[in-house]
């Protein structure tokens, strides 16, 4: 079987660099654009936004996002949506904390326990959709809330601490590049982030899954027509999301060094926040993975920006409403003109 | 073109923010607070005390929470940009002490003193804690009890939590209390009902048939206390006198039409101040005592609606 699905945005530039750079280039530059204001902006108006503690404190607060928006933006660019990452995480968390806390295994375990769960789950969601028919919105919101309530289940409503786990918190907390250029202690949360990052646009660039996920947003319905299996595609994004969202429970419980199993709520909804700002098409079959990390920093620099000006609570709230609108306006005006 | 409207639109965003009033205040002291809340009542009264404290004290605050108190990362977040803007001191009121705890190391290194408020931080880095002093309110409770049903007679707890810390303290504040000053007062049984009304609800009413000659039942948080009410209500026991604890509108209702003879409230106005005041005089130098009692006040249908009392109770 021969079957020749482009993702729309081909191009022959070499290299993964190449590639992450060429594509939707026009977006990225918008966007990244933005970015660059935002900090010149809090830099001029505060003289202690730009110092080292905080962008890495800005970083920090970017990769628990950002991994969350990596498995959020796989998912949309199939056309799909997925409701329930942010409780998902809770959920890898918790039972990270079960196998290593409860259970007392050993470190890879209960890291492998939480990627696994996220992969069954993501799996589970991707089933409801692909043979259950049932739309995304309403699958992925059921999720949400299963594994929200199963979080409390299984901790017993109190956080999980992983004090017995010696280096657990390092995990998010430690910083490999710390150790070797002290002057750039960047939190290896932050640089599992940027791997996690690099796989993704790799398995959306270079593999046959990106190529399918790209082709699911685009026109399902030819693909189905020649001939391609599109549930077993589309069930394998969401377990593949599934994971990641494991990644992000990993990070956010060493972080905590703790499970908090009530957290979660609302974070699926900073992670889209952050796809849409980077250019990602909520109607599928558009979007890079560079764009979500610049829409999360984005919203991570914001966020701390506004904090760092002693901005009043609420009107940090409006203020961010506001950006995703414009970034979303920008981005709706660009395809019209083109 | 579209770019520059993005720009611009971006810049418009943030001269927005530029010109709100808490922007920019000129060298005055800066005193970030991170709460455990926001939007609740309870926090916004926090917050009023406090600010009341930054004009007496002509200092500058700011005053966060997360939006709800399951997100400890938001809150650690929030810590860390507090931080980055070399406060003179932080007041600070965990989530969870444990995930605080490299960030509470990072300002004792910077001497940044911490101030503790409301159920504190489990850690010896805060300077001092403000919070209820809920010991004495309970005692406070106790003897309004004792003044109630004529100092003598059987009595009740319908208390939250056998293992929190304001579980345990109005528990034993009022028990001791009772010991001490109140000889020909017993106090027949203590149970839990984890806060919950139903749950409060069925253990009084057991209580009440257990104890026909009960005189009064003391409810140690706002789920406690209406549970208690409810159970008065649903086995019309109308001549017992229930004592709670906070407020609520469901409280505050059963005070108003005398099933409930009054309640103990925090003071969170008062826990804002002390919390702002002792992060000043952190700042010079002062010795500061431990802990700081930010008082509470007892209320019945007599003071409801007296300011000082209104101000600080919430729906």
């Amino acid at each position: 079987m021969t079957t020749t699905v482009h993702n729309s945005k081909g191009t022959a530039t070499p290299g993964l660099l190449g590639r992450l750079l060429s594509s939707g280039t026009h977006q990225r530059l918008l966007a990244f654009t933005s970015l660059i204001i935002l900090l010149v902006v809090f830099s001029v108006a505060s003289p202690h936004f730009m110092q080292t503690s905080n962008i890495i404190a800005i970083l920090q607060a970017t990769s628990v996002n950002g991994v969350l928006a990596v498995a959020a933006t796989l998912v949309i660019i199939t056309g799909g949506i997925d409701l329930s990452v942010g409780t998902l995480m809770t959920f890898t968390a918790v039972i990270a904390g079960v196998v290593l806390t409860f259970a007392g295994m050993p470190l890879p375990l209960g890291i492998a326990a939480a990627i696994a769960a996220g992969v069954f789950c993501g799996f589970c969601s991707g089933s409801f959709i692909a043979k259950m028919k049932i739309p995304p919105f309403i699958a992925t919101l059921g999720m949400m809330l299963i594994l929200k309530g199963l979080s409390l289940v299984i901790s017993g409503t109190r956080p999980i601490y992983f004090n017995n786990t010696p280096g657990f918190d390092q995990i998010s907390r430690g910083s490999l590049i710390g150790d070797l250029l002290p002057a750039l202690p960047i939190p290896n949360g932050v640089l599992i982030l940027f791997l996690v990052a690099l796989a993704a646009s790799y398995v959306l660039r270079r593999t046959v899954l990106g190529r399918y996920t790209f082709a699911l947003g685009s026109n399902e319905e030819a693909v189905r027509l020649s001939g391609v299996n599109t549930d077993r595609w589309k069930i394998a994004v969401y377990a593949l999301a599934g994971g990641i969202c494991g990644i992000a429970g990993i990070l956010i419980a060493s972080r905590l060094n703790s499970a908090q199993p009530a957290l979660g709520m609302g974070y699926e909804l900073e992670a889209i926040a952050a796809v849409v700002i980077g250019g990602t098409s909520l109607s599928g079959g558009k979007g890079t993975i560079l764009g979500t990390l610049i829409g999360a920093l984005i919203m991570a620099v914001l966020t701390n920006g506004l904090r760092v000006l002693s901005v009043a609570q609420e009107w940090q709230t409006v203020v961010t409403g506001a950006i995703i609108i414009l970034a979303v306006y920008a981005d709706m005006a660009r395809r019209k003109k083109s | 073109m579209l770019s520059r409207r993005t720009l611009l639109g971006t810049l418009g965003a943030l001269a927005l923010t530029a010109a709100l009033p808490s922007a920019f205040a000129a060298e005055q002291m800066y005193i970030p607070i991170i709460s455990k809340g926001f939007q609740h009542q309870f926090w916004q009264a926090v917050k009023a005390g406090a600010d009341q404290a930054a004009k007496e004290f002509n200092v500058r605050i700011t005053f966060e929470g997360p939006d709800s108190e399951a997100m400890v990362d938001r809150q650690i977040d929030m810590l860390s940009a507090a931080l980055a803007n070399k406060p003179a001191a932080i007041g600070f009121a965990a989530l969870d002490s444990q995930a605080a705890i490299p960030l509470l190391r990072q300002a004792k290194e910077a001497g940044i003193p911490v101030v503790a408020f409301d159920s504190g931080v489990d850690s010896d880095i805060p300077v001092t804690t403000a919070a209820t002093d809920n010991l004495a309110a309970a005692a406070r409770a106790a003897d309004k009890m004792a003044e109630l049903i004529g100092n003598k007679g059987q009595v009740a707890v319908v208390a939250h939590d056998q293992t929190s810390r304001t579980g345990i303290d109005r528990r034993d504040g009022f028990l001791n209390r009772m010991k001490e000053a109140h000889p020909d007062i017993e106090v027949v049984t203590v149970q839990y009902g984890q806060g919950d009304q139903l749950k409060s609800t069925e253990v009084a009413k057991a209580i009440l048939t257990a104890n026909p000659d009960l005189k009064g039942i003391f409810g140690t948080n706002e789920g406690s206390a209406i549970g208690v009410v409810n159970a008065v209500n649903e086995m019309n026991a109308k001549n017992l006198v229930v004592i709670g604890f906070d407020s609520g509108k469901a409280q505050t209702d059963a005070i108003r039409s005398g099933i409930e003879a009054g309640a103990i409230t925090q003071n969170p106005v008062g826990i804002g101040y002390e919390t702002v005041k002792a992060a000043v005089e952190a700042t010079q130098g002062k010795q500061l005592p431990k802990v700081i009692d930010t008082g509470f006040y007892y209320y019945d249908k007599s003071n409801i609606d007296d300011p000082k009392i209104a101000a600080v109770l919430y729906q």
